[in-house]
């Protein structure tokens, strides 16, 4: 047990460090996430009556679209470095690999929302209470963390990998978006969010999904 | 001398499916009277619920391929996993289709965003996105190591996307199945479980054929691979 | 050591398919300690798909492999710290240097003395500490490669798979490949360098083995003057793959 969360350290303390130095995936994310907050603004022409109703699902629109394309990245060029295969080969569980991928995904996800989170309120001009959306920010994001860990461990090995990666992952994560948009929703205090346990059935995915990365990620990066 | 082409029970099951096929076509048609308030487009309906039985049963069935070639790896579970996920598709796009054009009439639209019908649309991108990641991976133990994974993370998504959905949107989809069938009449109870039991013979047969086909495919690669030259004796 | 050692490596009707192409078939090996082999052959003859199997990063289609009389199988944590492995690629993340790199993977296989080790294991392929303090993708290759080679020795492998280790490599550095693998075999350990230059494998190895279209065709000993067999067999096999 102590060997394993050495190990899980030793992997994350590793993404974290090649992140620090380089910003590759946090910058992409980041301005890519920007970028779509923006687009939205134009092509659906938010004015200050709609933005409650429509900016949660804008917001996660630029979670989702941005995050699995970015983190999925990593996965590649793990592959393409040979450093993938020297992972599988030491005396690592493979379930290790997996959580400490998700555990990196996830805090550049968060890292990015730091950033995008107060753009987004400060566009739309909308009011958000912290202590309520961080946990809704939080859940969602381990969930497509797994999702994407797991999914694009295998779009790796793929032809197209960069189609295929969001065909494979947007279907998978409905209940995702879902949960989180009519979460956010009510945070802004919509009228038309519906007030269902939201947060469970964050809980629910979150923990659906993490158990079976841990059960099925060494069939997918055995060779 | 005579060439097996086909599966062993694949005559039989295909005459039993095609004769069932005739006798309930024959009784949607003549035996079961329109229903009151929506009249012929009704009909439809003894096709649409088979069919969506169909799908779910279909991509059950590709889960328990799925854990089966992960728990044996034997390329026979994959072949029931990969056959039913193309057929369970098919279905899948069938479902879509029929619900439309019973929409068109019913409600005036060919599509709404009702719990139903949303739950299918997603379930039939996680599998046509299912057979892409097969074929767009080249090795072909790699590609069933693949598909036994997401046909496991795909079919787990099943209930929460049922739950997501409903609570998303809960307006009328409840209606005509789950309110319309204790007040079944006789005639369309009957009718109902013989298109259901047709449509599973259909299924079954599909299944039969496809299976078949690919484990040819399967041993006609083995025959190609086994000619290459055999190995010269080592010196060792 | 008393009596019979264990074998550093046991194989027994390891074979590997991808998809319908069979790039191994049912082989048979026995690697005794201190072993220095050269695994022969032209490209495309399955040496890499070997080297992998026993590198433990590729697992076999059928047959069995035990590292120290270890079943990789059972026992997979224990027979992988007793491997190490350098492919084509040096296995090292560019934005780290080499000394962050060499900590990782001393982490990962619980590196005892993790500080000394490196700093040991940095002056065994001779990278200057310099070199060790910038990121890999600033060195030459020839210096990424020797980076690449401590992160593989840093664990103390009993077995040490090198694949085509001298692309690359100056005629100096090739010599300096050589003294480490000589060093390394003098101290009970084994080495297995897959190659497809008999002439360079005469330089470093005691026993060649010939794969030729995914089959051990010959396993005999290197000399200095090639045994005629092996020049013969290895000949054909490079013929065949023409």
């Amino acid at each position: 047990m102590r060997t394993y969360l050495v190990q899980v350290c030793a992997l994350l303390a590793k993404d974290l460090q090649i992140e620090f130095r380089t910003r590759d995936t946090l910058t992409a994310i980041l301005i890519f996430a920007l970028l779509v907050l923006v687009t939205f603004n134009f092509a659906l022409d938010i004015r200050p009556e709609i933005a409650d109703a429509v900016g949660p699902g804008i917001l996660w629109i630029a979670v989702v679209f941005t995050g699995p394309v970015g983190i999925g990245r990593t996965f590649s060029e793990e592959r393409d470095r040979g450093t993938l295969e020297l992972l599988v080969s030491s005396p690592v569980d493979r379930s290790a690999i997996f959580l400490s991928k998700v555990a990196s995904s996830m805090a550049i996800m968060v890292a990015a929302q730091g950033l995008l989170v107060p753009a987004f309120v400060g566009l739309f001009n909308v009011q958000l209470e912290p202590g309520a959306i961080v946990p809704v920010l939080l859940l969602g994001d381990l969930g497509l963390a797994a999702v994407t860990t797991l999914l694009s461990a295998m779009a790796a090995h793929t032809r197209a990998r960069e189609v295929l990666l969001p065909v494979l992952i947007f279907p998978i994560i409905v209940p995702l978006l879902i949960a989180v948009v009519q979460a956010t929703s009510l945070v802004l205090g919509s009228e038309l969010a519906r007030d269902r346990p939201w947060l469970g059935l964050l809980v629910a995915f979150d923990a659906i999904y993490l158990s079976l990365g841990v059960a099925v990620f060494e069939y997918v990066v055995e060779e | 001398m005579t060439f097996q082409t086909g599966p062993r029970w694949g005559m039989p099951l295909a005459s039993i499916a095609g004769t069932a096929s005739v006798l309930a076509l024959a009784m949607i048609f003549f035996y079961v009277p329109p229903d009151r308030l929506q009249g012929i487009v009704q009909k439809i309906f003894y096709l649409h619920v088979p069919a969506a039985w169909i799908a779910y049963l279909a991509f059950f069935v590709v889960l328990v391929g799925s854990i089966g070639y992960l728990w044996q790896r034997n390329l026979a579970w994959d072949r029931v996993a990969r056959a039913s996920a193309e057929i369970g598709v098919l279905f899948t796009t069938l479902v879509l289709v029929l619900g439309s054009l019973w929409a068109k009439p019913i409600w005036n639209t060919w599509w709404t965003w009702d719990a139903r019908l949303t739950s299918t649309l997603v379930l039939w991108f996680i599998y046509v996105g299912y057979l892409m990641l097969r074929a767009y991976t080249p090795d072909q133990e790699r590609s069933a190591r693949f598909g036994a994974v997401l046909g496991i993370v795909g079919f787990a998504d099943v209930p929460i996307i049922h739950y997501s959905v409903e609570w998303w949107r809960t307006l009328h989809p409840e209606a005509v199945v789950v309110r319309a069938q204790p007040q079944l009449p006789a005639e369309m109870g009957i009718t109902l479980a013989v298109a259901t039991l047709t449509v599973t013979l259909v299924y079954a047969t599909f299944m039969l054929y496809r299976v078949h086909l690919e484990h040819l495919e399967d041993e006609n690669r083995d025959l190609e691979a086994s000619a290459e030259p055999p190995p010269a004796p080592a010196h060792a | 050591m008393s009596g019979e050692p264990t074998p550093a490596l046991v194989g027994a009707s390891l074979s590997r398919r991808f998809g319908t192409r069979t790039a191994l078939r049912s082989t048979d090996l026995r690697l005794a300690r201190g072993d220095r082999i050269a695994l022969l052959g032209p490209n495309g003859a399955g040496k890499t798909t070997l080297l992998r199997i026993l590198a433990l990063a590729l697992s076999p289609t059928t047959g069995t492999l035990r590292v120290a009389g270890i079943d990789v199988k059972r026992e997979a944590p224990r027979a992988r710290r007793l491997v190490g492995f350098i492919s084509h690629k040096t296995g090292l993340y560019d934005d780290l240097t080499a000394r962050e790199n060499l900590q990782f993977y001393g982490r990962l296989y619980g590196v005892e003395a993790l500080e000394q080790s490196i700093d040991r294991t940095l002056s065994e392929v001779a990278l200057p500490p310099t070199s060790a303090r910038v990121p890999v993708r600033t060195l030459s290759r020839g210096m990424q490669q020797r980076a690449g080679l401590a992160r593989a020795i840093l664990h103390e492998p009993a077995v040490l798979l090198m694949d085509e280790p001298e692309t690359g490599l100056d005629p100096q550095a090739q010599e300096w490949l050589v003294g480490l693998v000589n060093r390394w075999a003098a101290a009970d350990r084994t080495v297995v360098v897959a190659t497809h230059r008999l002439d360079w494998a005469q330089r470093f190895a005691d026993r060649a083995l010939v794969l030729e279209n995914g089959s051990l065709k010959a396993d005999l000993p290197v000399g200095a003057s090639p045994h005629p067999l092996l020049a013969e067999a290895y000949r054909s096999a490079v013929e065949a793959a023409w």
